[in-house]
């Protein structure tokens, strides 16, 4: 096991080192300069010069590169061009909404697709299944930015049980918080749920037809015992590798849910970036997503060890 | 698409309105599209910036009012020399900064020297230019001279970029503005929303209301949304114009339409050949059907004009005939051009609905006449790059919203390079002239000079949308600068 964990270990380093070069060298190449974008178009060629020399940007690329990856190791992203504060601030800040607000999601999608795909699995081809299949379809059909403004219709300017949109903020409270990303975290979490109940009831099917299902039943265990003894921990391998695509998805999938909702999160801060040609922000940030990713990737790696110890005798 | 979708959808199902509990009444949260980056309105062009800190935090010597005109802001009084050069301000006593020091003779200096200062990061860099010096006589009086007189020196002065800041807060001014105005800057969640307080201790007439919240709402869909569920009071340059005739059908809210100072133009390269041929300009000046533009871009909203100058200024010539829709004329100037059978070229759309949906049916309407424009939509800092210093382009649609813009044409290296030097010697009189009807005469030359010479294609003059709530009463229709002025506004009983 520690063998295996040291592995993965090495290959989530190299893939964040060679991400941070490519993430932003690839930026960089983006036409547009900050300091020009601040100024606007009267501004004199002195002044937009005196702004690079002040943000920095006098400096060559590779230095720049190199300063920031030094930076980013003691967790300083170095300051933003346009709203000139600490990176790391900034995106702290965010996360306190896009953090919870993807868990929320998840917790959502989770609870709603498990039960539905083992329902369904163990329904196979009667009316609960059909219904559950259809259902999905559905949900994996709708767009999430569409369902959003429906539900905004319906329960914000309608029943006016929600506001349309925006964060309530911490100091309101744990509630005021859930109340409002509600909204959010249901139309980011039901099409997500969708994919994972099909995957659910797939991985089930699949592991109903294997050998030692059978073996199970013929020594004595009821259909539910197997299911739940065998079949489900061997379904899970599927489910949690997308549970956990699902979350870095959703951590930078929010962009569009986030522009919907008005919500202060780190989708709407890159938004907000890239128009401004901010590049060191969006590097920060997407370097960020990507180191969440593989971290969340190395966790699932140990996840499935957990699971199937026949992956640390293989590797 | 997306969009359009989408509204039609929520549009379709807002029959029932609900009553919220009214917000304490002397509270307002207004929305608006864009957040500010920082908070210093004298180191960016951000029009944000100002749209939540002009004549709520910041004051300048002078200052805008909602119809336009320039009064008396921090300065009471002043006397101007006769040759013109020598500008003497009495500011008003008693004026203290929120962090409670005395705005003096003293800031005034140290505001506007920073402003033209070789290292300064002022984007309107320029309207100090003429200034040779500023003294200070005592802590009321300041003496600014200037090198060549200036007619729209008090106007420069009131622009947001003009405002007076204090050497002792200047540090902090990006993240926590300490200005002089009725309203103190209390708290900003970035990306979310800024809160401002009433200052009591303020020098003129006290803000009614106490606690302002600006919030910050892009996208268009969600700005319907916020309105509707009356999560916001009001919503200041409202980006959905199709969703207009509903807030006005709806006793719950006002629909406020004003003029800005934005001139939405065709701009045209004129040193690109074929539009470096007037017959070209005046071509395309003919092939354009402003009114279809207006009704299909805007949903109506907009004033069409024929020149480089804003319809509600008194100075303004309506010029619209010069350029009458008439796509015969177009063919046949074409054709006297030697472009019988039209030709191609590229026109570049920045983000604003009015460039976007606008450049596609002016591109509809170039075709009529065998003019084949070649669509990109670029982001603004792309804009900036290739059209706006690269020069590279043909055409692109922009809402020139700087106030009394009409002296860029003096200027050869601007990006549409007209080159006129009868242009650029009217502009000089015109700079030096301080009589108000023979600047009006100028004013008029100008107009004429450059819309006879059909240097870009004159669009419409850009309107100001603003939804509020049926109650709230003095906020501004107009946006004479990117302003939310909320010191006069208040809540109907």
């Amino acid at each position: 096991m520690i063998r295996y964990t040291l592995k993965r270990f090495l290959s989530l380093c190299i893939s964040l080192a060679v991400a941070s070069l490519l993430i932003f060298f690839v930026i960089e190449i983006a036409p547009g300069d900050p300091a020009s974008f601040m100024l606007g178009i009267n501004a004199q060629p002195d002044t937009v010069a005196a702004l690079r020399a002040e943000l920095g940007l006098d400096v060559p690329k590779f230095e720049r590169y190199l300063a920031w990856t030094q930076g980013m190791l003691t967790g300083d992203f170095g300051m933003s061009y346009t709203y000139r504060t600490p990176i790391s601030q900034m995106v702290a800040d965010r996360l306190w909404v896009s953090l919870p607000l993807a868990l929320f999601a998840l917790a959502l999608s989770t609870i709603i697709a498990l039960p539905a795909g083992i329902y369904a699995a163990a329904r196979r081809g009667k009316t609960g299944d059909v219904a559950v299949m259809s259902a999905t379809q559905l949900g994996v059909a709708i767009p999430n930015f569409w369902f959003a403004m429906m539900l905004v219709l319906i329960f914000a300017i309608k029943l006016r049980w929600f506001a349309g949109g925006g964060f309530a903020g911490w100091d309101k409270g744990l509630g005021a918080v859930m109340w409002s990303l509600t909204l959010p975290a249901i139309s980011l979490a039901l099409p997500q749920a969708a994919i994972l109940a099909r995957v659910m009831r797939s991985a089930l099917l699949d592991v109903m037809n294997e050998d030692f299902m059978r073996t199970a039943r013929a020594k004595g265990l009821t259909t539910t015992q197997t299911l739940w003894k065998h079949g489900l921990r061997n379904a899970l391998i599927p489910v949690l590798t997308i549970i956990g695509l699902q979350f870095s998805f959703l951590l930078a999938g929010g962009i569009i849910i986030e522009q919907v909702f008005y919500l202060p999160g780190l989708g709407r801060l890159v938004f907000q970036a890239i128009s401004a040609r901010d590049l060191i922000v969006v590097e920060s940030v997407v370097m960020l997503l990507v180191f969440a990713v593989i971290v969340v990737n190395f966790a699932v790696d140990l996840a499935y060890a957990t699971v199937d110890p026949r992956l640390r005798a293989r590797t | 698409m997306k969009h359009f979708v989408s509204q039609l959808a929520l549009a379709s199902a807002l029959s029932v309105a609900g009553f919220a509990a009214h917000a304490a009444n002397t509270d307002i949260t207004v929305a608006m599209q864009l957040e500010p980056p920082h908070l210093d309105p004298t180191s960016a062009a951000a029009g944000a910036i100002d749209s939540v800190l002009y004549s709520n935090v910041f004051e300048g010597l002078t200052r805008f009012m909602g119809d336009g005109s320039v009064v008396a802001g921090l300065a009471k009084s002043w006397d101007i020399s006769n040759d013109g050069l020598v500008y003497t301000f009495i500011l008003h006593d008693n004026v203290l900064f929120h962090d409670g020091s005395t705005m003096d003779a003293e800031d005034v200096q140290f505001s506007l020297n920073r402003a033209r200062a070789d290292d300064s990061t002022n984007a309107q860099k320029a309207l100090f230019a003429g200034i040779t010096n500023i003294s200070v006589l005592d802590t009321a009086t300041v003496v600014v001279t200037l090198d060549a007189p200036n007619g729209n020196f008090l106007f420069n002065l009131a622009w947001g970029d003009a405002i007076i800041v204090a050497p002792e807060s200047i540090d902090g001014i990006k993240q926590a503005p300490i200005g002089t105005g009725a309203f103190k800057f209390a708290n900003w969640v970035q990306g979310d929303k800024i809160e401002l307080i009433r200052n009591d201790a303020y020098w003129g007439t006290p803000a009614v209301l106490e606690n302002v919240t600006f919030k910050f709402i892009s996208d268009p869909t969600a700005a319907f949304a916020s309105v509707m569920a009356e999560d916001v009071d009001a919503f200041v340059g409202f980006p959905a114009p199709e969703n207009l005739p509903q807030f006005e059908a709806d006793p719950r809210f006002q629909v406020l339409v004003g003029s800005t100072e934005g001139e939405t133009i065709l701009s045209t390269n004129n040193k690109m050949p074929p539009f470096d041929n007037v017959k070209v300009r005046e071509a395309l000046a003919h092939a354009i059907d402003r009114r279809a533009i207006v009704d299909g871009a805007m949903f109506g909203y907009g004033t069409p004009i024929g020149t480089h100058f804003a319809p509600h200024n008194p100075a303004y010539v309506d010029l619209t005939g010069t350029s009458a829709y008439d796509p015969e004329l177009a063919k046949k100037l074409l054709a006297e051009a030697g472009f019988a059978d039209g030709f191609e070229t590229t026109l570049h759309l920045p983000p604003p609905s009015y460039a976007r949906r606008g450049g596609e049916i002016i591109a509809a309407q170039l075709a009529q006449v065998g003019i084949k424009a070649q669509i990109t939509n670029v982001e603004w800092a792309q804009w900036l790059e290739t059209v706006f210093r690269g020069k590279d382009f043909g055409l692109t649609i922009v809402s020139h919203t700087e106030p009394m813009d009409i002296s860029i044409y003096a200027n050869p290296e601007y990006y549409f390079q007209y080159e006129n030097p009868a242009f650029q010697e009217l502009i000089t009189n015109l700079n030096a002239t301080t009589d108000p009807e023979a600047r009006t005469a100028l004013m008029g030359d100008a107009q004429r000079m450059i819309s006879g010479d059909y240097v870009n294609g004159y669009l419409f003059q850009l309107a100001q949308l603003s939804v509020a709530k049926a109650g709230v009463q003095g906020l501004w229709a107009n946006a004479p600068t990117q302003a939310t002025d909320l010191t006069a506004v208040s809540w109907a009983d």
